[in-house]
């Protein structure tokens, strides 16, 4: 049959396909002119720049980039003993050139993140390596501190040589590769990551949850209310919208706080006595309230935009035909809303999966979320290559659940108005 | 098998939305077990609220409604085994056509193999056996409206209501689906409430039609009195084509009065509303009425000026400007004889005083 479609000649004998493509030129590369800014623009903005933080996440050159001698002669070096004279020679001429460029300090930071307890011998050596005579510098290196002499500190040089690295992943949940090349876990009490991940994925779900709760009620209402009514219930809804974050964050937490208008109102109430006012905010139930109803919206709307297409008649077609209205609610408008249940609950999830502000404000300790962690890591540590790979295993994260909800509903059946 | 005629009864049913006006005003109206009725009125004139406290949805303001002897206002809609048929279908668009028609017997809880039995006869009665597995929306507008229908019905409730169920179709479908639901109603003499503003429907289909307007029943009889004896104007304007004069009685005795017109002549009419001398009234003919070259013994025979013709097919419709009335319209059968109908021929009128009515003026 395509062959016989190919043989389609126009009636100037051009053949048809050639025809049509010539014919669609000028609109397809007006249409790409037209795209071109924007297209240049997300590329600047957002694939460079995203593309090269999370590349910082494998990249692991900064060490070898510094040592480049040492690397070298530890080509040859099993692992197993103390290193020969040719690395320590080398290490002393590398650091030799970082302490002159005043770049050592980095050197010390990076592997202070392999093996604890670097950071001071290599201030150590700075000082002490001014004053080396010329050869032997495996003796005068091993003098300077016994750290030196323990062959664990040099396979955590050597474990830096390769110029990509995954163990910031690994790090991301608890785990390292040890001197052996295992991978194991931390010891117990170092063990952060992983309750900041179930921790995340335990508020995002159960802030889901609450959203679906709370927003279900509220979009039939908007959908179903004469146009008066829900018009002004609509900016109810919208008006914490276009607040800022922030100034709701902190809303709650005048309302939240122990003194504040909450906890006054359930002494004032007798609920609680005055000595005894619950903690309703620095932990995770701040973090639950405050999050829920900053979200709320991002549920109501494509609720309220999908009920909105649900004819009133369908219902009452459902009780003329002699459902209850219970039964016919989840026979009929309930699984009509089902597409909305799944664009409100992916988008609450997503978002709260990546929440960082409020956890930040009203989390305390024990509502802090892994975001938090990823911009401590951005900040105060400054382990960017950590912290890009923390969000990268957050985006793979999101990836999956967008994949699963995929399998379980269908993206298709997603309706955002 | 005695038919109960009171089978339906509106008694006395007033219905107001916002407390200031009534929707539905007074309206007593009795429905035979069986019957065919349909409510036909211009939009707003209260029948689909009607049809509405019937069906459950809306609550009378004031009286009651009687199905079968039991008054129904505090039954809830699906309780009250009534089926019905809306407007856009209202078919659940989440379900294949089987399920749709499902659903009343399996709320029911009728068991299965019942249930396949009736599904599959709701289904061949409207002829759409093969379509079971179909999705409500791979179906066309015809089809999804014959499902409505057979899901009404597959459930064999005592009344279905049909709230404009044709409006969205195009005129053929319309007219071979009015047959269809003719024929469903004959076969199973199911008792159906029929809600149109189209009257060339309800006189297609009905057993007696209620023409509504401003919330009243305005005449309630058979379609073939409804066009020929007309017991009001509005009634005669809002079925079928009418031609009107208004006038004054200047003569009047049981079968027969005299109507002077604004133009000075003066007409016979059949005095249906009329009562006494000095009464204003509107006479009613209907077009087909009125002939050309009338003979001698037709009591009105006037002259006429043709103003417009207009060419219909199998007739002629000849605009006449007569007796100050320009807007009069006669139907003329077109055949070769009919060759002198010309712009600007004058021509004789005349017609029965007895199809000519006089009616309440507006």
């Amino acid at each position: 049959m395509s062959s016989e479609t190919k043989k389609i000649l126009t009636t100037d004998g051009i053949p048809l396909e050639e025809s049509l493509k010539k014919s669609e030129r000028k609109n397809k590369i007006k249409a790409f002119l037209l795209v071109a800014p924007l297209l240049f623009f997300l590329l600047i903005t957002y694939v460079f720049p995203i593309g090269e933080m999370l590349f910082r996440s494998i990249d692991d050159r900064m060490v070898s980039k510094m040592l480049p001698k040492t690397y070298v002669a530890m080509e040859k070096w099993d692992g197993k003993e103390l290193p020969s004279e040719e690395v320590f020679e080398a290490f002393y001429l590398d650091y030799k050139i970082l302490v002159e460029n005043k770049t050592a300090g980095k050197l010390s930071t990076q592997l202070n993140y392999e093996k604890n307890g670097f950071k001071s011998v290599l201030k150590k050596l700075a000082r002490k390596q001014k004053k080396f005579t010329e050869g032997n510098y495996k003796e005068q290196i091993m003098a300077v501190h016994k750290r030196w002499r323990d062959v664990d500190y040099w396979r955590a040089i050597k474990r830096r040589a390769p110029e990509y690295s995954y163990s910031k992943y690994l790090k991301g949940i608890d785990m390292y590769e040890n001197e052996d090349g295992n991978i194991v876990q931390v010891s117990e009490d170092r063990r952060i990551h992983r309750i900041l991940w179930t921790r995340t994925l335990e508020v995002a779900f159960f802030v889901t949850v609450f959203c679906f709760l709370m927003a279900y009620p509220i979009a039939y209402l908007l959908a179903t209310l004469p146009m008066k009514y829900s018009n002004l219930l609509m900016i109810c809804v919208l008006l914490p919208f276009w607040t800022s974050l922030l100034v709701r964050t902190a809303s709650w937490m005048i309302l939240l706080q122990q003194q504040g208008i909450v906890n006054d109102f359930f002494v004032f109430t007798g609920l609680v006595a005055d000595d005894n006012r619950p903690e309703m905010m620095y932990n995770k139930t701040g973090t639950y309230v405050a999050m829920t109803q900053i979200l709320l919206p991002f549920m109501v709307l494509p609720l309220y935009s999908v009920m909105k297409t649900i004819s009133p008649s369908l219902m009452r077609a459902g009780k003329s035909l002699g459902g209850t209205p219970f039964v016919t609610f989840f026979k009929i408008y309930f699984p009509l809303t089902i597409p909305g249940i799944g664009a409100g609950c992916l988008l609450v999830f997503i978002l709260a999966i990546g929440y960082y502000i409020t956890p930040a404000l009203v989390g305390g300790a024990s509502g802090t979320l892994i975001s938090n962690q990823i911009a401590f890591h951005m900040k105060s540590t400054l382990d960017w290559s950590f912290a890009s790979a923390m969000g990268l295993m957050l985006l793979a994260g999101v990836l999956a659940v967008y994949w699963v909800y995929n399998k379980l509903v269908g993206i298709d059946n997603i309706k955002l108005g | 098998m005695s038919k109960n005629e009171q089978f339906v009864r509106f008694d006395k049913v007033d219905k107001s939305y916002d407390g200031k006006v009534l929707v539905v005003k007074d309206l007593n109206l009795d429905i035979a077990e069986g019957e065919f009725i349909t409510m036909l009125g211009p939009s707003g004139s209260g029948k689909t609220t009607c049809l509405m406290m019937l069906a459950g949805f809306e609550t009378p303001t004031n009286g009651e409604i009687f199905l079968e002897t039991n008054p129904i206002s505090n039954i809830p809609p699906h309780k009250r085994g009534i089926g019905m048929v809306f407007q856009n279908y209202a078919l659940f668009p989440h379900m294949t056509v089987y399920e749709n028609l499902a659903f009343p017997l399996k709320v029911r809880k009728v068991p299965k193999d019942e249930i396949d039995k009736k599904v599959d006869k709701a289904l061949a009665m409207v002829s759409l056996s093969e379509f079971g597995q179909r999705m409500p929306g791979q179906l066309s507008g015809g089809q999804q409206q014959r499902v409505a229908v057979a899901r009404a019905l597959v459930f064999d409730p005592k009344v279905v209501l049909m709230d404009e169920p044709l409006g969205a179709l195009d005129k053929n479908l319309r007219e071979s689906m009015q047959y269809e639901i003719k024929h469903i109603h004959e076969s199973i003499g199911v008792t159906v409430v029929y809600v149109t503003h189209d009257q060339g429907e309800a006189l297609t289909m009905s057993n007696r039609i209620a023409v509504f307007n401003d919330g009243k029943v305005q005449q309630l009889s058979s379609p073939d009195k409804l066009y020929e004896e007309p017991v009001n104007s509005f009634v005669a304007e809002f079925i079928g084509e009418n031609n009107t004069f208004a006038g004054e009685v200047t003569d009047i005795n049981k079968n027969q009065c005299k109507v002077k017109l604004g133009n000075g002549t003066e007409i016979l009419a059949n005095p249906i509303r009329v009562k006494a001398k000095g009464e204003k009234t509107i006479v009613s003919l209907r077009p087909e009425r009125a002939i050309i070259d009338p003979k001698e013994n037709m009591q009105n025979k006037h002259k006429g000026k043709i103003e417009e013709v207009i060419y219909h097919g199998d007739h002629t419709r000849v605009r006449v400007n007569m007796l100050g009335n320009s807007e009069f319209i006669l139907k003329v059968p077109n055949s070769s004889a009919r060759m002198d109908i010309k712009l600007g021929n004058e021509i004789n009128i005349g017609w029965d005083s007895h199809d000519c009515r006089a009616l309440d003026p507006k």
